[in-house]
């Protein structure tokens, strides 16, 4: 049976809590839930009002744009805060590949976590800068 | 041998059983029997209550049921005012927890509340073998075997409504010595003592406010701050017991903390709890007392070998929106387990399954679900005519105790079929509607938005593509208005 531990040693893990320290991690760990979605699952959900900010802990997501896979994201990615940080439904359903893992913040408290744990906002920005740039990269 | 024992249900092969004699299994029950589907209920207790038999621990619910209120007692509108009775379709199975109550509080008494599930049972006639426990469960090409102590029921579906019942603790080292909740003493046996409780959940406050007249100190401490019920939109520590909270703010001697629990050590007499916290830093508190009010989780006895997956630590299954183990087919739940079937989760707000409120009307969908799938009972519907669809989703939701109860989470359904024309199809779990395919329809249900407005919102499906229609609220909260009909008409516009 999988305890709170083993949840803190996956977020420590991955590229966006690596700054964190332990207690830090034990604070923030316990400031999200655990959820699970089954294959075929949708989390997100495009052109509803809502959303919260998810990280993959183990599974594989589709990121899909009127049915069209446009992306697949897995463990480590995070999705959702596009929404939730310009306060607008999302533009894509994104759809559980697999039995999906996740923990989740409620849309109304990512700000204030953010502001809480300035290095987790800095490493959310580096990897909308990355994908920022190959979304160019594609369309150049 | 039922009869010559006096207790129904002898062991043997049956359509579905029901394990569990609290609300959530009494209330599947009832619905099952109004549908005609056969099938046994067993339970290791010895009467009908579930954890009504023992707690809250300090006698009082924290939901209210109001003696007085606009609706007539005993209507469905009714229902959103007293959140303890179980719903019923005859006035005598309904509001039964009003009964009971003495006048000192809307908040029921422990004994008050079980005396109402024991009438609702006695008035409905359910049958519960009692006394019956069932300890193993095997997985075989007819379905279930449950091995009881009174011997073995096979079936192809099981329900089980057994309660977020299991005293449960987080895995830190020493916490395997710290008296659960559930063995908190009698208050006055705090007299004067420094007590640390660990958690910030509705038992954490709830010790701390039974403590409040007795303690010499509280610690409240746990990782995460506390979710207050009027400050989150309804989730978390209700506001009965915020008088610990107060104090306090206002540093009174009770003392709300974010740490995390490092270990618990005994020192002599004494408890030494370590602790780390971003706010605290490494801090050892000695205290006279310690209590874990850490939650409960689910009595699943072996169905995790069986194949059934759990989450949160093993505390709940994981669930399809119809409340069916995600892993193993033909194993439903009812009950406050089916808090683990999470909704929309918009803004973050779950459901209300994990009180009976909220799994009260959860037992009735699914009771209809099971029939209408395995026992070919037609699920219950009623025409409509073209012009009283918009007028009826507005009284339902000004006014459907299960759209209120399960805001965000339950919806009314009316499809629009040629066939058929505008048909009432009854309430659904949201996902279960936005996510399926099926033909034009509407699901209305009562929502809160960041700002803590409720207000109608409308998922249309037309086509197979579903979108959301949020309609304004009102500062009464009456959407029978002509604004809100005109606001509906317009969305529902080519579908009427």
């Amino acid at each position: 049976m999988p305890q709170r531990g083993d949840i803190i040693d996956t977020m420590a893990s991955l590229a966006l809590f690596a700054d964190l320290s332990r207690p830090q991690l034990e604070a923030a760990a316990h400031t999200f839930e655990e959820e699970w979605f089954n294959q075929g699952q949708r989390i997100l959900r495009q052109g509803f009002s809502g959303s919260n900010f998810y990280v993959i802990l183990q599974g594989e997501v589709a990121v899909q744009i009127n049915g069209e896979t446009r992306a697949t994201l897995g463990r480590g990615d995070f999705f959702g805060e596009v929404s939730v940080l310009l306060g607008q439904p999302p533009t894509a359903d994104v759809v559980a590949l697999r039995d999906l893992q996740c923990i989740a913040l409620a849309g109304p408290d990512v700000e204030s976590f953010l502001v809480a744990y300035p290095r987790v906002m800095f490493r959310m920005l580096q990897a909308q800068a990355r994908r920022l740039q190959s979304a160019n990269l594609w369309r150049s | 041998m039922a009869e010559l024992t006096g207790r129904p249900f002898p062991p043997g092969r049956y359509p579905l059983v029901v394990v569990g004699s609290g609300p959530g299994g009494l209330q599947v029950s009832y619905w099952l029997r109004r549908l005609g589907v056969e099938h046994a209920v067993l339970s290791s207790d010895p009467e009908p209550g579930g954890m009504f038999l023992q707690y809250p621990l300090f006698q009082r619910l924290n939901t209210w049921s109001k003696p007085y209120a606009t609706p007539e007692r005993g209507t469905r509108s009714y229902d959103w005012y007293d959140w303890n009775s179980l719903v019923g379709d005859e006035p005598a199975h309904c509001s039964l927890v009003l009964e009971f109550m003495d006048g000192t509080s809307y908040f029921p008494a422990r004994r008050e509340m079980a005396a109402a599930l024991g009438a609702f049972a006695k008035r409905a006639g359910i049958s519960v073998r009692y006394g019956c426990r069932w300890e193993a469960t095997l997985r075989e090409s007819e379905g279930f075997v449950l091995v009881t102590n009174d011997g073995e029921y096979t079936s192809p579906l099981v329900i089980f409504a057994v309660g977020m019942a299991q005293p449960w603790k987080p895995d830190i080292p020493g916490m395997e010595l710290v008296p659960h909740y559930v063995a908190t003493q009698p208050a006055r046996a705090y007299a004067g003592k420094r007590v640390f409780v660990i958690g910030k959940r509705n038992s954490g406050f709830e010790v701390a406010d039974a403590l409040l007249p007795w303690a010499r100190q509280i610690v409240l401490g746990s990782p995460r701050p506390p979710v207050i019920s009027v400050l989150s939109g309804g989730a978390g520590v209700r506001a009965k017991y915020l008088v610990p909270y107060e104090d306090h703010i206002i540093g009174g001697g009770v003392f709300i903390l974010d740490v995390t629990i490092e270990r618990i050590e005994r020192a002599g007499e004494n408890w030494r709890v370590v602790t780390s916290g971003q706010k605290t830093g490494p801090r050892t508190f000695t205290v006279d007392e310690v209590i874990a009010a850490t939650g409960f989780g689910t009595p699943l006895r072996d169905l995790p070998s069986i194949g059934v997956t759990t989450f949160s630590q093993g505390r709940l299954p994981r669930q399809t929106p119809l409340w069916e183990s995600a892993t193993v087919p033909g194993i439903y739940f009812a009950g406050a387990i089916t808090q683990g079937a999470i909704g929309l989760r918009k803004f973050g707000h779950p459901g209300n399954s994990a009180a009976v409120a909220g799994f009260r009307h959860n037992g009735r969908v699914l009771a209809e679900h099971l029939a209408h799938t395995y026992f070919n009972v037609a699920h219950p519907h009623r025409a409509l005519r073209a012009d009283e669809v918009v007028p009826y989703l507005l009284a339902e939701a000004t006014r459907g105790s299960e759209l209120w109860n399960q805001q965000g989470y339950l919806a009314r359904l009316v499809t629009f079929d040629a066939e058929r024309g505008c048909v009432d199809d009854g309430i659904i779990p949201l996902p279960a509607f936005v996510d399926a395919p099926g033909p034009d329809a509407v699901a209305i249900a009562v929502e809160t938005d960041p700002n803590g407005d409720h207000h109608p919102t409308a998922y249309i499906r037309r086509e197979g593509r579903v979108s959301e229609h949020a309609i304004p609220t009102d500062p009464l909260l009456n959407f029978e208005t002509d604004r809100h009909e005109k606001e509906l008409s317009e969305v529902l516009k080519g579908l009427l």
